[in-house]
């Protein structure tokens, strides 16, 4: 039962993670603007055009404006970092990403002290997103974090997987990446970062607000209300791959669970 | 045209019901192949269960289809229907057995919860049960132990399990998803058409 899986739990957390292969982590993917299916944003995806790509910074900053990409990443430290991605779906993965630190883009624009949150947007391009023609979502997909959660360490902006550039289906060219936190937090292809004091809307808040809470941390102990999230099923196994139990803050409890100190996650999930 | 109705019903007549069964369990192997060489995507266990209940679903919807069907158009497809739904529930079967091996691996404390707890997962459970009776009852001599009156009101339990059915589908789907709001619009105008007074 319980004690059994929390000791596997624990244990997993140890040993080293393996990476899930290219293929698993660029051919299975959620991003609702190239297609609901798992395998449309690889075959649809193709037509979103990144080049050039600016990401505006605006709100409580310094120096607002529109950033471009390439002048961004001649200015950030490129590294890799392995994390675990847990999809509120279920579903896992290991991914291998290359990308910043979000603090770094931020420390860019200057960040004011009476900011208190992280607002993110994602492209909406109904020309090259066939998925956008049908209301899944209220387009455009919007995140947001905390600020303390924004310059996290373990917060960065990906740019690449396994030191290529980030395929468009992955969220070309630069995406969110919060491992602590159910994948579709993680925000693709940014276009739009704003510094607010207040609390920003999210979409998958908006859609369904019993479902989606604005904090969305991995938490066996919190279930989806359609779903368990006590243990999910690592992609890339086949058939036979079995499920695993899910832990706590996604593995990263010790580096995060001090942001959430206090608080009930249950009402605050 | 009712003359190409009266040939399609000629050779209906001709056709072997034996012969739905075996095209119609195809998939079956077709679809395990697909899950073994990547065709069903980088994880094949959601993708079979999906394809399994999707197949469970038309099927019922299809054998929705034959009473409209001959009463509106003259076609008679009533020596299939109990094939159809049949199949149907052996799809479910296969489905369920899916979920509870590959899908939850033998989870039973966390399928138990679930079960009660998840809507889609509790009504999913009901539209199976329903389709029990309907499956053990599927034979001749059930017929002739209810009496036909008898039979034909208890398989009238159809029309529940695909509402279940339907309901089961658009409530797991995420977001606003267009192909189970589909399924259910067909279904609720199948069930529809039962209730249109007959013409004198």
């Amino acid at each position: 039962g319980l004690g059994l899986a929390s000791i596997a739990g624990e244990a997993r957390a140890q040993e080293a993670l393996e990476p899930n292969s290219y293929e698993d982590i660029t051919q299975y993917n959620n991003y609702y603007e190239f297609g609901t299916g798992k395998g449309d944003p690889a075959r649809n995806a193709h037509t979103l055009t990144t080049e050039p790509w600016t990401v505006k910074i605006d709100g409580m900053v310094d120096r607002p404006g529109a950033y471009g990409f390439d002048d961004i990443m001649k200015a950030m430290t490129v590294e890799e970092r392995l994390y675990r991605f847990r999809c509120v779906e279920a579903w896992s993965m290991v991914i291998p990403w290359n990308g910043f630190e979000l603090a770094d883009l931020l420390d860019m624009a200057g960040v004011q002290s009476s900011a208190k949150y992280v607002a993110f947007e994602t492209a909406l391009r109904p020309d090259e997103m066939p998925g956008v023609r049908f209301p899944v979502l209220d387009w455009p997909y919007v995140e947001g974090l905390r600020l303390d959660e924004a310059v996290h360490p373990l917060t960065i902006m990906a740019t690449g997987i396994y030191g290529k550039d980030i395929p468009n289906q992955n969220g070309a060219p630069l995406r969110l990446v919060v491992p602590w936190k159910y994948g579709f937090k993680s925000i693709k292809s940014v276009v739009r970062i704003t510094l607010t004091d207040k609390e920003p809307p999210t979409s998958w808040n908006k859609a369904n607000a019993r479902e989606y809470g604005f904090y969305s941390n991995v938490n066996p102990e919190v279930d989806h209300p359609r779903w368990s999230q006590a243990t999910e099923r690592p992609v890339g196994g086949g058939l036979f791959a079995g499920r695993i139990p899910t832990l706590m803050f996604n593995g990263y409890e010790e580096d995060v669970a001090e942001l959430y100190a206090g608080m009930d996650l249950t009402a605050n999930f | 045209m009712t003359r190409v109705i009266d040939a399609i019903n000629r050779g209906a007549r001709r056709v072997p019901t034996w012969v739905v069964y075996i095209l119609y369990m195809l998939p079956v192997p077709y679809l395990l192949y697909l899950a073994q060489t990547g065709g069903l995507g980088r994880e094949p266990i959601k993708a079979l269960e999906h394809e399994l209940g999707e197949i469970a679903l038309q099927l019922l919807i299809i054998g929705l289809c034959v009473t409209p069907l001959r009463r509106f158009t003259g076609l008679n497809l009533l020596k299939f229907r109990r094939a159809l739904g049949l199949l149907a529930f052996i799809y479910v079967v296969l489905h369920l057995t899916v979920w509870v091996v590959l899908d939850m691996s033998l989870l039973w404390g966390q399928m138990w919860a679930d079960i009660w707890k998840r809507p889609y997962i509790t009504v999913g459970m009901a539209g199976f049960l329903v389709l029990l009776p309907l499956a053990v009852t599927s034979n001749n001599a059930s017929v002739r132990r209810l009496g036909a009156a008898g039979w034909r009101q208890l398989h009238k339990l159809t029309y529940l399990a695909v509402v279940l059915g339907g309901i089961h589908y658009l409530w797991l789907a995420k977001g606003f998803q267009l192909e189970p709001i589909l399924y259910m619009a067909v279904i609720l105008a199948l069930l529809a058409l039962r209730v249109v007074p007959k013409r004198r």
